[in-house]
């Protein structure tokens, strides 16, 4: 079973979303998306200051066996990314919610809430998806 | 078991099943418009002893001529070895080997055909190759696209000066990408892109410039001031080269950096021909693409890549194979995802056999004799040489008289004399691009001179000077 802190917001392609004090969303991708990943040897994270619209692909993520694109959960534009990440893929790995963030991001006032998965949902979300 | 795959029974049988009433119905959906008609000249089914002299008398009529035209495919000496080797059941499949498992030598040999690229460009990472030149410059106007992190300019600056064919290759293959192109002029003297024609596009947000080197007019362009300018303009430079000129010229990864501290070119690509592979009519050819490690991940096409196995001998595998369509679908570097095998495989045995040095000679003894026949075509009255930049094996001659009906005399005497320039470049007015390899003897140089002189002999009519 992988781990769902109740803190946090999510999507269905498993990105998590924390709001930090400073009014920025901090993303990464879930324990149940790195696992599923299984080793990763590649992360190409955003261009600060780009500007995203929600659901757009802005970051991607790369195994040993696979590829995959993370979509932005929100509108708005990227205030930083996580650099250590070029050299160090495998914090993804071993601290997906913590060292293994990707991007941190300004929403949009208008897009602020979007429609993210509570951690309840989230987990009912990945039971059914067996 | 019988080697042919459905007899008529079957054939029919199956038609039943799904009911239809002939193969052609299954191609219904295809408008009749699309649809190839017969190809005129080939007759219907021959005798092996029947098609063997149909061929060989069409081959005849073509005739022997000695070959002047250049213009992105040359005419080099293929040592006897290269062939006779390349096509030993062991190397002989055009395909990319999947299993490590059982392809050692094949992938061995892509390995040290990326190597000996790689320090042919002075680039770090080459790919397995790609279909031709100019197919790997339109995959390298799309990598360009994907791997600048500091624009999303989807336009690039693409100079006359690059043989016009790759641009039209280029313009369809990434048309429905919405890249766009701005064709940059050349300077009339130099025949090259100066600095100054580049000045219309400083500050403007292109994604990359691309440098032909030498240009499609056989001039050695400025390359050091055209990278330092790009990257300046916060551009990618796109190299397309010919590698044998690159035995003498300064390789594209030592491009720039005439302020100090040079990067190089970006992505480098050009058309592998030369390195072994026959003209053969215009095909197949190899294109061949490196880079550097930093944009590894966005290039296109096959890698091969060194490791160890589990008991940690050397060996070889495929690597990086996320980038692929296999894995990635469409969101690929590219959908075009095999390489030229067998005719990177005889270009790494001419590699091998020529060496550094060698090839280094091929180089000097073309861009001689292309230097002696401009001399001596340029004796004759009538001609001259369109620009003054310093040339490679490749230089536009121009002549007081239409171009095409002189290709046509020479022709008749046995000698293709080149290729005329007026469809591209209608302002240079009667061009002529010529080209001599060291396939090219002293005494041919002077039968084309002596044929061109002597069919340039009578003036042109001028009217209204008597």
């Amino acid at each position: 079973m992988s781990k769902i802190p109740g803190d946090l917001h999510y999507t269905r392609s498993h990105e998590w979303v924390r709001r930090l004090s400073s009014g920025q969303l901090e993303v990464g991708i879930t324990d149940h998306a790195q696992e599923a990943l299984g080793d990763l040897v590649y992360v190409e994270v955003p261009q600060v200051s780009r500007r995203l619209v929600a659901g757009e692909a802005c970051a991607v993520v790369e195994s040993v066996k696979a590829a995959s694109d993370v979509y932005s959960p929100v509108a708005g534009q990227v205030a930083a990314s996580n650099e250590d990440l070029a050299h160090r893929p495998e914090l993804l790995n071993s601290d997906p919610y913590g060292a293994g963030w990707l991007m941190r991001v300004v929403p949009d006032a208008a897009a602020a809430a979007g429609p993210l998965l509570t951690p309840a949902e989230y987990a009912q979300f990945l039971e059914e998806a067996g | 078991m019988p080697f042919i795959p459905h007899t008529a029974d079957d054939i029919a049988r199956m038609l039943q099943v799904i009911g239809a009433q002939s193969i052609d119905d299954l191609f219904d959906e295809i408008p009749a418009a699309l649809k190839t008609a017969a190809l005129h000249g080939v007759p219907p089914a021959l005798s092996e002893m029947e098609v063997g002299r149909l061929l060989t008398e069409r081959a005849w009529r073509d005739g022997r001529p000695l070959n002047f035209i250049g213009a992105g495919a040359y005419e080099h000496h293929i040592p006897a070895p290269v062939w006779a080797i390349a096509t030993r059941g062991e190397f002989y499949s055009a395909y990319t080997p999947y299993q490590a498992e059982a392809s050692q030598g094949t992938l061995q040999l892509i390995y040290e055909y990326q190597s000996m690229m790689c320090a042919l460009t002075a680039m770090e990472v080459s790919n397995a190759s790609l279909y031709d030149g100019a197919s790997a410059l339109a995959e390298a106007c799309l990598m360009a696209v994907r791997a600048h992190r500091g624009s999303e300019s989807r336009r690039i600056l693409l100079p006359r000066t690059v043989n016009p064919t790759y641009g039209q290759v280029v313009r369809n293959i990434t048309g429905n990408q919405q890249l766009e192109f701005e064709a940059v002029n050349f300077d009339r003297r130099e025949g090259r892109v100066t600095l100054r024609a580049l000045q219309a596009y400083e500050g403007q947000d292109f994604a990359a410039l691309v440098v032909q080197q030498p240009d499609f007019f056989g001039n050695v362009e400025e390359v050091d001031q055209l990278t330092d300018w790009a990257h300046a303009n916060k551009m990618l430079v796109i190299a397309v080269v010919n590698p044998t000129a690159l035995a003498l010229l300064k390789p594209p990864g030592e491009w720039g950096g005439l302020a100090g501290g040079t990067r190089g070119a970006d992505i480098v690509c050009g058309e592998g021909q030369p390195l072994g592979v026959p003209l053969a009519s215009g095909g197949p050819y190899f294109g061949f693409m490196a880079t550097r490690m930093l944009y590894v991940r966005q290039m296109p096409g096959r890698i091969v890549g060194g490791t160890l196995d589990s008991e940690g001998r050397p060996g070889f595998s495929l690597t990086l194979q996320a980038r692929e369509q296999h894995i990635r679908r469409s969101k690929a570097t590219s959908n075009i995802c095999t390489n030229q095998g067998l005719l990177v495989t005889a270009a790494t045995i001419y590699m091998a056999l020529l060496g550094a040095a060698g090839l280094k000679r091929v180089a000097a003894a073309s861009a001689q004799r292309t230097a002696d026949l401009v001399r001596a075509l340029c004796q004759i009255r009538g001609v001259s040489a369109a620009f003054d930049a310093p040339r490679f094996h490749e230089a536009v001659l121009l002549l007081d008289r239409p171009v095409a009906p002189v290709l046509a005399a020479l022709a008749e005497r046995g000698i293709s004399g080149g290729l005329d320039l007026g469809g591209s470049y209608p302002e240079l007015g009667h061009a002529l691009l010529v080209c001599a390899t060291e396939t090219k003897t002293e005494a041919d140089i002077d039968a084309y001179a002596r044929a061109l002189a002597d069919i340039m002999r009578p003036s042109p009519v001028v009217r209204g000077a008597i």
